[in-house]
């Protein structure tokens, strides 16, 4: 039976590739856990004028993370499916 | 027929056909490092999904409960409080808790007794002239309704009040958002 090499080269850029997308959905991630907590604390406060956009922003930022979401699987099957 | 029996004679891999359980599990020790990683962004997105549902329930909250009409209302006698007590009351609505204060002789003011920092009720503290929050130690004036200390960013909503006679009477609700 073979096995492939343990890390050709494009094996090696396919997993810094999806790293990287990795650390920018996490960055995402905290923001929106951030602007989840301040629209909380602004709406409980009374504050209502800033739950539309903050809605809106989390709609985008989840958007961006399915997005990378899908560029990791991308990257995972062409690499994967080269061998 | 044993799946991976096969798998192991044919490294050729059509992605598009490819059952889901190969795209989950990782047959060379090499696959590991991109299943795990692609699962783990999976979950990050789910959380995301999840932080946004947060969002679209507070926005369907706000929604529902809309605007608030302010009606006039009697709220207490004036005989029933002390001078240095307080009393609790609801305006506009039934949830919506307010504290009255009788600091003088003649001067009444009522606050919605929620803390503006995360909705605690305050209390009423006369020998300091303020409004202490129990949960994070914020304190509010007892004379305007501002920030003395603590986490709270706004003061505390004024309630407006008229008197008729040995009646007091709600009659609206000054946010204060212009002091904050
Ligand atoms: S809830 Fe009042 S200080 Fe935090």
């Amino acid at each position: 039976m073979q096995h492939p090499p343990e890390h050709p080269e494009p094996q090696r850029r396919g997993l810094t590739a999806i790293d990287g997308a990795l650390a920018m959905i996490a960055i995402l991630l905290i923001v929106q856990m951030w602007l989840l907590t301040a629209t909380l604390e602004g709406f409980l406060a009374g504050h209502r004028e800033g739950v539309l956009p903050a809605a809106i922003v989390s709609g985008v930022l989840l958007l961006a993370c399915f997005g990378l979401y899908r560029f990791v699987r991308g990257v995972d099957r062409e690499t994967r499916g080269r061998r | 027929m044993n799946p991976l029996r096969d798998t192991g004679r044919n490294t050729e891999r059509n992605t598009e056909q490819e059952p889901l359980w190969r795209e989950e599990v990782s047959i060379f020790a090499a696959d590991e490092r991109y299943v795990n990683r692609r699962q783990f962004a999976k979950f990050l997105v789910l959380t995301s999904a999840g932080m946004f549902v947060g969002n679209l329930w507070i926005l369907i909250r706000s929604w529902l409960t809309g605007k608030t009409a302010y009606p006039a209302r009697p709220v207490a006698l004036v005989s029933e409080i002390p001078v240095g007590g307080s009393r609790l009351f609801n305006y506009p609505g039934p949830n919506d808790p307010c504290i009255l204060i009788r600091p003088a002789e003649n001067e009444f003011a009522a606050y919605s007794q929620k803390c503006t920092h995360l909705s605690c009720a305050v209390t009423y503290a006369p020998q300091r002239a303020r409004f202490e929050c129990p949960c994070h130690q914020g304190y509010f004036s007892a004379r305007d309704g501002r920030v003395l200390a603590g986490p709270p960013q706004r003061p505390l909503p004024r309630i407006l009040l008229q008197r008729q006679g040995d009646r007091l009477i709600a009659v609206g609700v000054d946010l204060q958002t212009e002091r904050s």
